[in-house]
């Protein structure tokens, strides 16, 4: 019973933040039509950054609050400034080239990111525990959990709300969506595509950095460690469904609690799991399992 | 047939070049023919990509047949023995095909990068398994004999460094047989207008079946001559989305325009990363990165466009 609810958690905490992730890359793809794969970029840069102001916040005395603005800053300064290059430099070239050779770019740009960090950052793993720390755990059924992984909950719930209000309740979501429906027919009505795109893809990187910078107090923030989660998250949006918001958290839970299963009750079998049954949703169902309903065009 | 071979203009160069190679082989010092033979057996596995490619299909999990390919030839060695070149280039192209076969079903139904990331998810499924089934090496892998060659064992590389080139030679002329074969040539019509093809009387989604299982077979091949010239399997190194992400770079880096582009793509990356992890090892990546954003903004057609600026090289196409 115990071991049921550690599951659960665990599996929640790291749905919530898988989340968080995949709702940047499934936004980007939405609109874009383009599998960004320099997102895991964007989430080890928010990671870096985060961990490295908390540290030196932490040296300077600052107090234990300020590290959630540092969060909150590292996400949405990497997210802007990366995005804003990225989309200029290398995207803007790229619009009308085949999908495939755009998904290859970003892979470039994700080699280069990670090398980057590598430069600036060096090879030694950074620590930035101390928001975890202050935050102290609590008991819950029998075990113990630290407050901050728990507050993942609240950041994931937020993005989920904020995503669905932005989408659904204001002007800017409401040409997001017409440019998801159909592109072309946005730009005959006047929809102005490319600035659109520019938004799109700046939220996304922010919300992909915003995963990094979130984790970064309770990890080892070490060179290589996107990797693991920038694969994790394409499982969430391909078994969700690309584009779809809903789809990417009822993937996240899957793969979440899936993973939380299977590390404590079959380590060995952690990243096998969770590809088969993206193989298995592929199988099924190509598009996921919540895409929207495409309009075949000949 | 044969005349149609010996008198494609891409076959004799090919023919040519891998000749001089095996030619230099003999004098070359150890580790230059080591990263040939890698190149070599890499360049194989691309050229299966390249076939995919044509039609604008790219597998972003080709390590999957990659590895068979060397697991092939190290279990083969391992529960039966076997040795041998021949046997054991053909039990890797063997299960390479055997599974090809078997996934190109589901495969074919796939484009764009529902392709390529189904590709990829089966591909770590077999990473996954062998990483935690201990009879079949786990993480370490297995070391792998010196091959021989109907019994004879030749001192040196030299031999086995001959013998792959005859393969890859071997592949290159069939693949660029099936290339101009009215089977090959569907490849450019199935990328520009599928629905054309399928009026046209052929089935596109047959088409692309073979095409997967020759890719599969030169990936499964190319995988069992690089166990045989490392020594060594294990999943990292052979099956991991690594590898096929290196083999996708190969193929964009060497352009499609040709069956020989795909090993001199191969080589040239084999060497430049000797001399990378030499002179920057932390910039390894930012050059592969830097390198496949170039290529794609300004050399689409890849390092075989800009041998095409010369004539002799121009003519081949329209052979």
């Amino acid at each position: 019973m115990q071991l049921l609810f550690t599951i659960l958690l665990d599996g929640l905490v790291y749905a919530s933040y898988l989340f968080i992730v995949a709702a940047g890359l499934t936004i980007i793809f939405g609109v874009m039509k383009i599998l960004n794969v320099a997102h895991g970029g964007f989430y080890a840069w928010g990671a870096y950054t985060a961990a490295y102001f908390i540290g030196a916040a932490s040296e300077m005395g600052l107090p234990d609050w300020f590290a959630f603005l540092i969060i909150a800053g590292s996400a949405l300064a990497v997210g802007i400034v990366l995005g804003l290059l990225i989309e200029r430099i290398v995207l803007r070239r790229l619009y009308d080239h085949e999908e495939i050779l755009i998904v290859l770019a970003t892979f470039g740009v994700f080699l280069i990111l990670e090398d980057l960090i590598l430069l600036i950052f060096g090879v030694n793993p950074y620590f930035a525990y101390q928001p975890m720390v202050a935050l102290g755990s609590v008991e819950m059924g029998g075990i113990f959990r630290d407050v901050y992984s728990l507050t993942l909950f609240g950041v994931a719930l937020s993005v989920a709300a904020g995503s669905w209000w932005m989408l659904t309740r204001t002007r800017w979501g409401k040409l997001i969506t017409a440019v998801i429906h159909d592109r072309e027919m946005a730009l005959i009505v006047g929809i102005n595509v490319r600035r659109l795109f520019v938004v799109t893809f700046c939220a996304g990187a922010v919300l992909g950095a915003l995963g990094g910078a979130y984790i970064a107090p309770t990890v080892s923030v070490a060179p290589g460690f996107a990797v693991d989660v920038i694969v994790l998250s394409f499982a969430v949006v391909v078994i969700g469904g690309m584009g779809s918001i809903p789809g990417a958290l009822i993937g996240a839970l899957l793969v979440g609690l899936l993973r939380a299963l299977a590390v404590h009750k079959l380590p060995e079998l952690e990243l096998f799991v969770i590809f088969l049954v993206m193989s298995a949703v592929l199988i099924v169902r190509p598009e996921g399992l919540f895409a929207p309903a495409k309009a075949r065009k000949i | 047939m044969l005349h149609a071979i010996l008198s494609d203009k891409t076959v004799r160069l090919t023919a040519l070049a891998l000749l001089a190679l095996a030619a230099a082989g003999l004098m070359l010092p150890a580790w230059v023919v080591n990263n040939m033979m890698f190149g070599l057996a890499r360049g194989a596995a691309v050229l299966g990509l390249l076939v995919l490619w044509r039609t604008g299909l790219m597998s972003f999990g080709h390590g999957l047949y990659f590895g068979l390919g060397a697991y092939a030839v190290a279990l083969s060695e391992h529960w039966l023995g076997l040795s041998d070149f021949a046997l054991r280039i053909l039990a890797a192209i063997l299960v390479a095909v055997v599974a090809g076969f078997a996934l190109g079903f589901i495969l074919r139904r796939y484009r764009d990068i529902f392709f390529a990331m189904l590709s990829l998810a089966f591909s770590m499924v077999l990473y996954g398994i062998l990483v935690k089934t201990e009879a079949l090496g786990s993480t370490d892998g297995f070391s792998v004999s010196q091959t021989t060659f109907l019994g004879w064992a030749p001192e040196g590389k030299q031999v086995l460094f001959t013998a792959i080139i005859t393969v890859c030679l071997a592949l290159a002329v069939l693949v660029q047989m099936y290339l101009r074969s009215t089977l090959g040539r569907l490849t450019t019509a199935i990328r520009d207008n599928e629905i054309r093809v399928e009026y046209l009387g052929y089935s596109v989604a047959r088409a692309i079946h073979i095409k997967y299982v020759i890719s599969a077979a030169l990936a499964g091949g190319a995988g069992g001559m690089m166990a045989m010239a490392l020594g060594q399997v294990d999943p990292d190194s052979m099956v991991y989305w690594t590898v096929s992400g290196e083999l996708v770079f190969i193929t964009i880096m060497a352009g499609p325009g040709s069956v020989l582009a795909p090993f001199i793509g191969a080589i040239i990356f084999e060497f430049l990363r000797t001399y990378a992890f030499e002179i920057a090892p932390h910039a390894w990546q930012l050059i592969v990165g830097g390198t496949l954003l170039l290529i794609i903004f300004f050399l689409p057609g890849g390092i075989w466009s800009l041998l095409e600026r010369i004539p002799f090289f121009r003519r081949l196409r329209h052979d």
